[in-house]
C-alpha cells in the first residue's frame, strides 16, 4: 500500500484559502508527506479540526474528516480513534483552538495517551478574527485587544505537555520541509498521542513571529547532543525561554497507549442485527 | 389500588441506606412480589438524611404513596422527616440502646419496637452488620419468611465469601427472634410470597441494558447526579460487548468523543442531566449540522442552575426541544416507565441512524432512583431489532458520486436521509462539517444550496414521521369526555390515580405521551373532549405549551432561511400570496 500512496492523494480539489505565504500551507504539506510515508491511504485516515484558520485543514486535504466546534478537536479524534483503531486518526489546530479554549481538552489527551496525532499550528495570534492575541503571544505584543500587550506571560505547550505526562512532544518549523515532515512521521509512527507544536508564522497579522524570526533564532537538536529519552534534558530544553527549539525534545520509548492500557482492540462499528450474544445474561443479573 | 405495604429505613447519608434498602427490596422482588423503591435525600431539615423507601404488593405497583407502614429508624431525626406518612398502627424499629435514641419518643399510637441492633450484630460477628438485624426484625414484623432475605443477601455478600454470608444471616435471625421473644404484638402485616419471577431495576440501568442490547459499543460521559448510574452500569459490561466506557474531563469532551465514535461508524451515546445539557449544547449543533446519529441522554432533575440535584423536575422539555442556536432537527423521546427507559433506548439508537440525526433520549431523577419489578419477558432480547439505516459499503459508493467521483454524504435525498460511509470505506473519503454545506460536506453559503441542505434535513423528519409509529399510550376510559394527558414518567403515578378517581366515580381518558418530537397529533382528541387536563412536574406546563401550540391552526407563515434578509417587495409578494390564499380557502 504504501508505495502507491503519494503524498498528493491527500490534496483535496479545493484549493486552500489561506493568505499567500501562511505557515499553514507547510504544515499541511508536511502532514501530508508524513502520512504517506507511514503507509495510510485517504480513505483510512480521519483529520479533526477544529476553528481558525487551522480548522479549513480539513477542506483542503483528501481524507475523512470532521471540521468540529471550537477546541474541541481532540475529544473527537479520541473518540474516532477508540471506536476504530485501525483509521489512521490526526488532529489539527491552532494555538487558540488548542492552547485557550481547548487547553483543558489538550491537558487531559496528553494524559490520556490515545495513539493519535496532534499537530498545532503556532503562530501566536488569532489570524481568522484579524489579529488578537492569542495565549501563546508574547508579553508585549500589541494588538486590537492588547493595545499594550496582553501583560501576562504566554503558555509553554511543551511543558503543559511534559508535566502532564506527555509520551511524545516536538516542535518544527512549517517552512523547515524536510525536517517539518520527517518530525510528524516520527509523531506518527509513536506508540501513543504524538504531540507537535509547529511554527505556522502568519503573514498578515504578526509581524514580530516572522518566518525571519524564527529561521535567526531556531536551533535545531539534530545539531544539539540531545537524547530525546532522557526526560530531565527534555525539561530542561523546555523551560528555556531564550530558545526555539526544532525536533523530537521528548519521547517515552516505553510509551503504552490507551487501548491498550485497557484492551481496547477490537472495531467497535461492527455490530449484530439483534441484541448481542449473552444479552439475556444481563437480565438475569436483576433477579 | 394493591394491597400494600410501605417499607422504609432512614439515617445519616453514609449509614448504609441504600444497600440495606436495596437488600429488602431485592428480598421482596425474590419471593415474587412486586416492588417499587424511592429515596429521600436530605429535605426538610437541613443535613445528611436520608431514606430508602419500599412499597411492595402482590399486584403491580407504579407509584409511590403519602403513607408509611413499617419504618426503620437508625437516627431520631428519620421519625420526624416522615410524621406526615407515619399513621395508627405504623411500626417503628430504632436501637434504644444508642445514645443518641435513647430518649426517642414513638408517636402516640404508633408502635415502637426498640432492637438492641448493634449488640445483636456484634454477637452475630460485627456491629457493621446492624442494618441487616434490622431487616431481620422487620421480616418478624412483616410475617415474611426470612428464606427470601437469606437470598438476598447470598447475592449481595456472594463474592465476599460464605461465612460474610452466613455471619449475614445469623445477624438477621438475631434481629427476627428478638421481635419474636421481646414483643407481644399483634402486627397487621402478612406479605405473602408468589412463584412469579421478577427482575428488579432502575431507570438508568434500564437505560444502560437498553443501550447494550442496542449495539452500543462507546459510552463517553462525566459524573452527574442523577446520570450516573447509566455510566456506572455499562463500566464493566459493556467491554464484554466489545465496546467501551471512558469518562471525560468535561461534558463538552463527552458529547464530542460520543461524535467521534459515531462518525467512525460505532453506535455511541453519552448521558447527563441538565447542567451536562447546557455543556453539550454548544456541539449539539453539529452533531445534527454533521448529520451524525447520536443519543443524547438527559435524566432530568430540579432546575435552574445547580437547582435541587436530587429532587424531581421535567424542567428540560424546552431545551431538548429547542436547545442551541439556529434550527436542525432532532428527536426527542421521553421514556414513560423504567421498563420503557430499555425500549424507547433501543428505539432512540435505531431513529438516530436511520435518519442520521442526534436523538434526546429524555428520563428523570424519578425513574432514575426508581428500582421497580417486572417480568423478566418484559425484556425481551430477541425482540431486539437493528437498523442502522443507510450505511453504503464500497462497492455502492459509486452509486452516490458526483462528476468528479467524489461521494456525496449529504446528497439531497427525496427521504432527505442521505448515504452514510463509515471510514475506512474506500472511495468514501468525505469532510463533515458545522458549517452549511453542500452534498459534499463542503462549506457554501451560496443561498440555492443552503435551502436545499435545509429542506434536505427536514425532510428526514417528515420521513420519519410518516414510517415510525408516534402512537401516546393510553388508559383509563377510553369513551371518557375528561382527558388526561402528560409525559415521561408520570404515567405510573396516574394510572394509579386512575383507580382512585375511579373510586370518586370520576371517568378519565389518559393518554401518556412518550415522544415529544415528532409527536403524536392529539388536536382531535382534545377537540373531542370536555375537559383537558396536562400533568407534568414542572411549573410552566411545558409540554401544555406545545399542545395548545398545536391546537392553533390559524397562524399563516412568511419564512426565509437562505441567510438573506427580507426585503420589501418580496416580502409584500409573499404576503399578498399567503392572504389570498386564505380568501380561497375562506
Amino acid at each position: 500500500m504504501s508505495s502507491e500512496v503519494r503524498f498528493t492523494d491527500f490534496k483535496s480539489d479545493k484549493q486552500p484559502t489561506w493568505c499567500p505565504g501562511c505557515g499553514d500551507f507547510g504544515t499541511m504539506n508536511g502532514m501530508m508527506k508524513a502520512l504517506a510515508e507511514t503507509g495510510n491511504s485517504p480513505d483510512d485516515t480521519f483529520v479533526v479540526a477544529g476553528i481558525g484558520c487551522s480548522g479549513k485543514i480539513g477542506t483542503f486535504m483528501h481524507s475523512y474528516a470532521l471540521h468540529g466546534v471550537h477546541g474541541r478537536a481532540l475529544p473527537v479524534g479520541t473518540g474516532v480513534k477508540l471506536a476504530n483503531p485501525d483509521l489512521e486518526v490526526m488532529v489539527a489546530g491552532g494555538d487558540g483552538d488548542g492552547y485557550s479554549i481547548g487547553a483543558g481538552h489538550f491537558v487531559h489527551a496528553v494524559r490520556r495517551n490515545v495513539d493519535m496525532t496532534y499537530v498545532v499550528m503556532d503562530n501566536r495570534i488569532y489570524g481568522l478574527t484579524k489579529g488578537q492575541a492569542s495565549p501563546t503571544s508574547r508579553e508585549d505584543f500589541e494588538t486590537s485587544t492588547t493595545p499594550e500587550g496582553p501583560k501576562q506571560p504566554p503558555v509553554n505547550p511543551l511543558a503543559l505537555a511534559l508535566s502532564a505526562g506527555g509520551s511524545f512532544i516536538a516542535q518544527s518549523f512549517s517552512t523547515d520541509a524536510q525536517r517539518h515532515a520527517e518530525i510528524v512521521r516520527k509523531a506518527i509512527e509513536h506508540d501513543g498521542f504524538g504531540f507537535v507544536n509547529v511554527f505556522s508564522p502568519c503573514v498578515t497579522f504578526n509581524d514580530v513571529d516572522t518566518y525571519d524570526y524564527f529561521r535567526d533564532s531556531i536551533v535545531d537538536l539534530a545539531d544539539e547532543d540531545h537524547d530525546p529519552t532522557d526526560r530531565d534534558a527534555a525539561k530542561d530544553k523546555i523551560l528555556d525561554a531564550d530558545k526555539e527549539y526544532q525536533g523530537v525534545l521528548y519521547q517515552n520509548e516505553e510509551s503504552v497507549p490507551y487501548s491498550e492500557l485497557h484492551g481496547l482492540s477490537s472495531d467497535m462499528t461492527e455490530i449484530p442485527d439483534g441484541a448481542p450474544e449473552g444479552a439475556m445474561d444481563l437480565v438475569r443479573e436483576f433477579y | 389500588m394493591p394491597d400494600d405495604l410501605n417499607w422504609a429505613i432512614g439515617g445519616e447519608a453514609g449509614d448504609g441506606i441504600d444497600s440495606t434498602g436495596k437488600i429488602f427490596a431485592q428480598a421482596l422482588s425474590r419471593a415474587g412480589r412486586h416492588v417499587l423503591t424511592s429515596k429521600d435525600f436530605a429535605s426538610r431539615i437541613r443535613g445528611g438524611y436520608t431514606a430508602y423507601k419500599i412499597r411492595s404488593s402482590t399486584d403491580r405497583v407504579e407509584s409511590v404513596v403519602d403513607r408509611l407502614d413499617i419504618l426503620v429508624a437508625l437516627t431520631e431525626r428519620t421519625i420526624d422527616e416522615n410524621l406526615d406518612e407515619l399513621h395508627e398502627g405504623s411500626v417503628i424499629i430504632y436501637d434504644g440502646e444508642r445514645t443518641e435514641m435513647q430518649d426517642v419518643e414513638v408517636p402516640e399510637g404508633m408502635i415502637g419496637l426498640s432492637v438492641p441492633l448493634k449488640t445483636l450484630a456484634e454477637e452475630a460477628g460485627g456491629a457493621i452488620m446492624q442494618n441487616v438485624v434490622a431487616l431481620g426484625a422487620a421480616c418478624e414484623v412483616s410475617n415474611f419468611p426470612i428464606e427470601n432475605l437469606d437470598s438476598a443477601l447470598e447475592k449481595k455478600f456472594g463474592a465476599k465469601g460464605e461465612s460474610i454470608v452466613e455471619n449475614n444471616k445469623e445477624a438477621a435471625r438475631k434481629g427476627q427472634s428478638f421481635v419474636q421473644e421481646e414483643f407481644d404484638h399483634e402486627f397487621d402485616y402478612d406479605l405473602d410470597t408468589t412463584d412469579n419471577d421478577y427482575v428488579l431495576l432502575n431507570g438508568d440501568e434500564a437505560i444502560g441494558m437498553g443501550a447494550i442490547a442496542a449495539g452500543c459499543r462507546f459510552y463517553s460521559g462525566y459524573p452527574i447526579t442523577p446520570a450516573t448510574d447509566v455510566m456506572e452500569y455499562l463500566t464493566g459490561r459493556i467491554d464484554h460487548f466489545g465496546g467501551t466506557v471512558i469518562q471525560a474531563e468535561d461534558e463538552l469532551s463527552a458529547i464530542n468523543m460520543a461524535l467521534g465514535a459515531a462518525r467512525a461508524g460505532a453506535r455511541s451515546m453519552t448521558a447527563t442531566s441538565g447542567p451536562g445539557i447546557d455543556l453539550m449544547t454548544e456541539t449539539f449543533g453539529l452533531v445534527a449540522q454533521s448529520e451524525t446519529p447520536l443519543v443524547i441522554c438527559d435524566v432530568m432533575r430540579s432546575g435552574p442552575s445547580t437547582g435541587m440535584p436530587t429532587k424531581q423536575e421535567q424542567g428540560d422539555l424546552n431545551m431538548a426541544l429547542y436547545g442551541g442556536h439556529g434550527e436542525i432537527p432532532r428527536f426527542v423521546v421521553a421514556p414513560t416507565t423504567v421498563a420503557e427507559c430499555f425500549h424507547k433506548t433501543v428505539e432512540a439508537f435505531n431513529l438516530a441512524e436511520k435518519y442520521q440525526t442526534p436523538v434526546f433520549l429524555v428520563s428523570d431523577l424519578a425513574m432514575a432512583v426508581t428500582e421497580q419489578t417486572f417480568s423478566p419477558e418484559e425484556f425481551d432480547m430477541d425482540a431486539v431489532e437493528i437498523d442502522r439505516g443507510k450505511v453504503v459499503d464500497e462497492n455502492e459508493i459509486e452509486a452516490w458520486t458526483d462528476e468528479k467521483d467524489r461521494f456525496q454524504p449529504h446528497f439531497p435525498t427525496a427521504d432527505g436521509v442521505s448515504p452514510r460511509a463509515f471510514p475506512g470505506t474506500t472511495g468514501g473519503a468525505h469532510m463533515s462539517t458545522g458549517l452549511e454545506h453542500n452534498s459534499l460536506g463542503r462549506r457554501t453559503e451560496d443561498t440555492e444550496v443552503r435551502v436545499e441542505q435545509v429542506d434536505k434535513r427536514n425532510r428526514k423528519v417528515e420521513t420519519a414521521k410518516e414510517e415510525e409509529d408516534w402512537s401516546p399510550r393510553e388508559f383509563g376510559d377510553p369513551e371518557s369526555d375528561n382527558l388526561v394527558i402528560s409525559w415521561g414518567s408520570n404515567e405510573g403515578a396516574m394510572q394509579e390515580a386512575l383507580d382512585y378517581l375511579e373510586d370518586d366515580g370520576v371517568d378519565v381518558r389518559f393518554l401518556s405521551v412518550p415522544y415529544i418530537f415528532p409527536r403524536p397529533d392529539l388536536t382531535d382528541d382534545i377537540e373531542a373532549a370536555e375537559e383537558v387536563v396536562v400533568v407534568e412536574c414542572n411549573e410552566t406546563g411545558q409540554f401544555a405549551n406545545l399542545l395548545e401550540h398545536d391546537a392553533l391552526t390559524r397562524v399563516k407563515r412568511v419564512n426565509k432561511y437562505n441567510g438573506i434578509r427580507f426585503k420589501a417587495d418580496e416580502l409584500a409578494d409573499d404576503i399578498k400570496e399567503k392572504l389570498q390564499a386564505e380568501e380561497v380557502t375562506a
